[in-house]
């Protein structure tokens, strides 16, 4: 079976499990170091602890993490350069990315949830709306608005002088994405198509949108703390603005670097045109952060 | 590198298992990793058994004897995550490792090395967890549920470990049911459609979907948490425009789709058992599908049931009440179901047939105090009393539990090779039937008399029924022992299984040998 793995892949009898692997169980070990160090980290910021060590785990930790996740993806490619895949096993990957955007949709749903809810129920409330009406004793003449510019208890939670306008740097960064999923849709068809040079300009072009959109990003955070007092501690509006807005960010970064990695691939010759599941990926990926960036535009900056 | 590949393949054709302990740390095998999740969640329900029996200890006399309140606040809720999420959940995980590709005609799960990384994160997550018990102002106190503000402004510091314990824990069920669900939809030998799966294999693509859905929601809440604590965000604080019911209700969002994740893998298990000691089919198998299928939709929309009190409108009430009731229409019609694939079948009653009717009757219970608690006005009096501490724990344990304990004793001999010995078996299940009643029953009369639960003391008048259900709960962690002595016994010293120990069984699992070969199916077989 072992000397032509290569004629059983299309065959399709033969589903390839690997056989022992480090891999995992390095994972589970760099995971643990980065969050054991992450909390140690945590707790000595807000006890004040001087001295603290716990940053040297957390780098230990995702750098494990970071090399183990390197060998365990070069490891897949070459097993699929070596034809080891049926197109069965091909299956389970386009599965296993499907569910895993799936749940990362949920993951953004949570914070969705909050925001719809804090905008709909718990303002309304506070502000003496409703049969709740009795909750605004809590805060006496507290009046709920949204944007928040003014919190129950605003010695607690300095409220922010001023948001981000939908019309200014978030739409530009609404057409830079918009224009990265069409120029990353334009370099899927060169690849299907066999054109590999289209398809390292395209895709080059799409990377560097994103790292545009990143720029942007990080300018109107500069802005919104330096000059808006709008902050992660500026109420509940600070709060779901900077988590959405910043997982959103985070992800767009993971997906630029996935995005870049296949760029480098595709210059190293990687890739065939009807075998190219790494770049299919990485633009689900893309596409699934470019919705996400839609909803943000509309249900954070506009309404 | 090409090479380096294919001896890899060539070890994979023609060896079985490693030597050594590398063998469990590198394995890839759907069976390795079956075996150490279940061993993993023996160990966990050992020591939340243990948390469980401190709190028994504790209130077996009225008064304040062996733990002060705090820890005890440490203990309940440590028991709850521990029997939860190391438990309950890694027990389904490691059944459905060994069976699922047997089942399906599968040669090992679709992702393998995810799947070994899915395992080791959770000794990892609960050597941490359990960590926090040691640290300076002691482990999580705020229940099993966390709601904030008790978890985020009045939490103790270890709460930072609790979290990030419960972000890898995640990690590791979404990649699980991610695994589960491809190896389910893209694995299946020729010809096994998808409505000739075993329900075992139904039960659980459906629960794999449900742990898809909502672990994210449960990755959010513990994120938020952790803003609130030390980056000054303001979700769960009403000074900032946030609200502390947010936490219920993104939490119950998981959380209500999370009990049914770990119930729906035991109707799989049960809806195995029954038909293979009836000696008929399953009664009903299609309704048992699409019953399965309503009730993990209905788990989406029922959350805030756990919320009656909090001060939702009138209108939430209502719908959230009837919403919860309808549940009782799906559940109706399987164990209406199972007691017709029971009805005039030629039965015979050994340890897992017990496990399992014992369950169908049992779990029945659990339900109809659930949906006593479904009814919002009566809720208000029952809210946060031993009531509701009876009721999941009758559809946990002699529910989930039980129905795990039906699904060693009925595939053990497959794993092992090896038979158990019948009559500790009997032993075992009269031993845990007799604790667990004694143990959970009069809970229901401490609730509806007004017992609170989660407290160390408690009035005069509540203390017969409470030394009750800790004798019964210390027979109960007892029988638990025996269980550990038999599994091992089995495997050390048990007669050899046959192919096919069980005269009724059905399925692929059944058609290799006992102990099943290290690889099975290979190349996949036919069904017609």
């Amino acid at each position: 079976m072992s000397s032509n793995a290569a004629t059983s892949s299309t065959t399709h009898e033969h589903y390839y499990v690997p056989a022992q692997s480090r891999l995992p169980v390095w994972m589970a070990f760099g995971m643990f170091l980065t969050v054991f160090g992450a909390g140690n980290m945590m707790n000595d910021m807000s006890s004040g602890a001087q001295d603290s060590s716990s940053h040297w785990w957390f780098f230990a930790g995702a750098l494990v993490f970071a090399v183990v996740l390197y060998n365990w993806f070069s490891k897949v490619i070459r097993e699929n350069h070596a034809g080891l895949n049926s197109a069965q096993l091909k299956k389970s990957y386009v599965w296993g990315m499907g569910w895993f955007i799936f749940s990362e949709v949920m993951f953004f749903a949570a914070f969705f949830g909050a925001l719809f809810y804090v905008r709909n129920y718990v303002g309304p409330w506070l502000g003496g709306e409703g049969d709740k009406g009795v909750t605004n004793y809590l805060y006496p003449g507290f009046e709920f608005t949204w944007p928040m510019l003014s919190n129950p208890d605003n010695a607690l939670f300095q409220a922010p002088e001023a948001v981000i306008h939908a019309f200014g740097l978030p739409l530009i960064n609404t057409i830079i994405l918009i224009a990265s999923s069409i120029t990353l849709t334009v370099a899927h068809h060169a690849l299907r198509a066999g054109h590999r040079k289209q398809l390292n300009i395209w895709l080059g072009i799409t990377v560097a949108l994103g790292v545009i959109f990143l720029f942007f990003q990080a300018e109107e955070y500069i802005e919104a703390y330096q000059h808006l007092g709008l902050t992660l501690e500026s109420g509940i509006y600070g709060s779901t603005f900077f988590m959405l807005t910043g997982f959103h960010g985070a992800h767009v970064t993971i997906g630029t670097f996935m995005l870049a990695v296949q760029l480098v691939r595709s210059i190293r010759g990687h890739f065939k045109a009807e075998d190219h599941f790494g770049f299919e990926a990485s633009a689900w990926y893309w596409h699934f952060v470019d919705v996400v960036w839609l909803c943000l535009f509309v249900l954070v900056y506009w309404i | 590198m090409t090479t380096a590949t294919h001896d890899h393949d060539h070890d994979h054709e023609h060896h079985g298992p490693a030597k050594g302990l590398t063998r469990w740390l590198y394995t890839t095998n759907h069976k390795d990793i079956g075996t150490m999740y279940l061993w993993f969640s023996f160990a966990m329900f050992l020591l939340g058994g243990t948390f469980a029996m401190v709190i028994r200890a504790e209130l077996f006399q009225p008064g304040l004897q062996l733990v002060q309140p705090e820890f005890f606040n440490q203990m309940t809720t440590m028991h709850g995550l521990i029997m939860v999420f190391g438990a309950v959940m890694p027990a389904f995980v490691g059944l459905a490792n060994w069976m699922i590709p047997m089942m399906v005609g599968a040669p090992d799960m679709a992702l393998p090395r995810m799947n070994n990384l899915s395992f080791w994160i959770l000794p990892f997550a609960f050597a941490m967890l359990t960590s926090t018990l040691f640290m300076e102002g002691g482990g999580p106190n705020f229940g099993w549920t966390f709601y904030a503000p008790l978890s985020t402004t009045y939490a103790p510091p270890s709460v930072t470990f609790f979290i990030f314990a419960v972000h890898i824990m995640g990690a590791s069920s979404i990649m699980g049911a991610i695994n589960i669900v491809a190896t389910i939809l893209n694995m299946r030998a020729p010809g096994m459609t998808l409505m000739k799966m075993p329900l075992f294999v139904w039960t659980w693509l459906i629960t794999a979907y449900l742990l898809i859905a909502v672990m994210p929601v449960l990755a959010g809440v513990v994120t938020m948490m952790l803003m609130d604590i030390h980056f000054g965000t303001a979700f769960f604080n009403a000074a900032g425009g946030g609200s502390p019911v947010l936490f219920q209700h993104i939490f119950w969002f998981f959380g209500h789709p999370e009990v049914y994740i770990m119930i729906l893998p035991a109707f799989g298990i049960v809806s195995a058992i029954i038909p293979a000691f009836a000696r008929k089919r399953l009664f009903g198998y299609s309704s048992m599908v699409y019953a399965t299928a309503s009730i993990a939709f209905l788990s989406f929309i029922v959350w805030a049931h756990h919320m009656f009190t909090v001060g939702i409108p009138f209108l939430g009430e209502a719908f959230f009440m009837w919403a919860t009731m309808l549940i009782a229409v799906p559940t109706g019609v399987k164990v209406f179901n199972w007691v017709t694939t029971m009805f005039r079948g030629s039965m015979t009653f050994e340890t897992p047939m017990l496990f399992a009717i014992c369950f169908v009757v049992l779990f029945t219970i659990g339900g109809f105090s659930g949906l006593m608690l479904a009814v919002a006005p009566a809720d208000f009096q029952y809210h946060d009393t031993y009531f509701v501490v009876a009721h999941f724990h009758y559809v946990l344990v002699p529910g989930a539990v039980f129905s795990i304990m039906a699904g060693v004793y009925y595939w053990l001999p497959k794993w092992s090779g090896k038979m158990y010995n019948e009559t500790l078996g009997k032993v075992h299940f009269w031993l845990s039937f007799v604790g667990v009643n004694v143990l959970f029953f009069p809970q229901h009369f401490l609730g509806l008399a007004g017992m609170p639960r989660r407290i160390p003391d408690y009035a005069l008048q509540f203390a017969d029924f409470n030394m009750v259900s800790s004798i019964g709960g210390f027979l109960f962690g007892a029988s638990q022992l025996l269980f550990l002595y038999i599994v091992v016994h089995t495997i050390v010293a048990g007669k050899p299984a046959p192919a096919k120990p069980w005269e009724g069984a059905e399925g692929l699992e059944w058609t290799v040998d006992s102990p099943a070969p290290y690889h099975t199916f290979s190349t996949p077989p036919r069904i017609d």
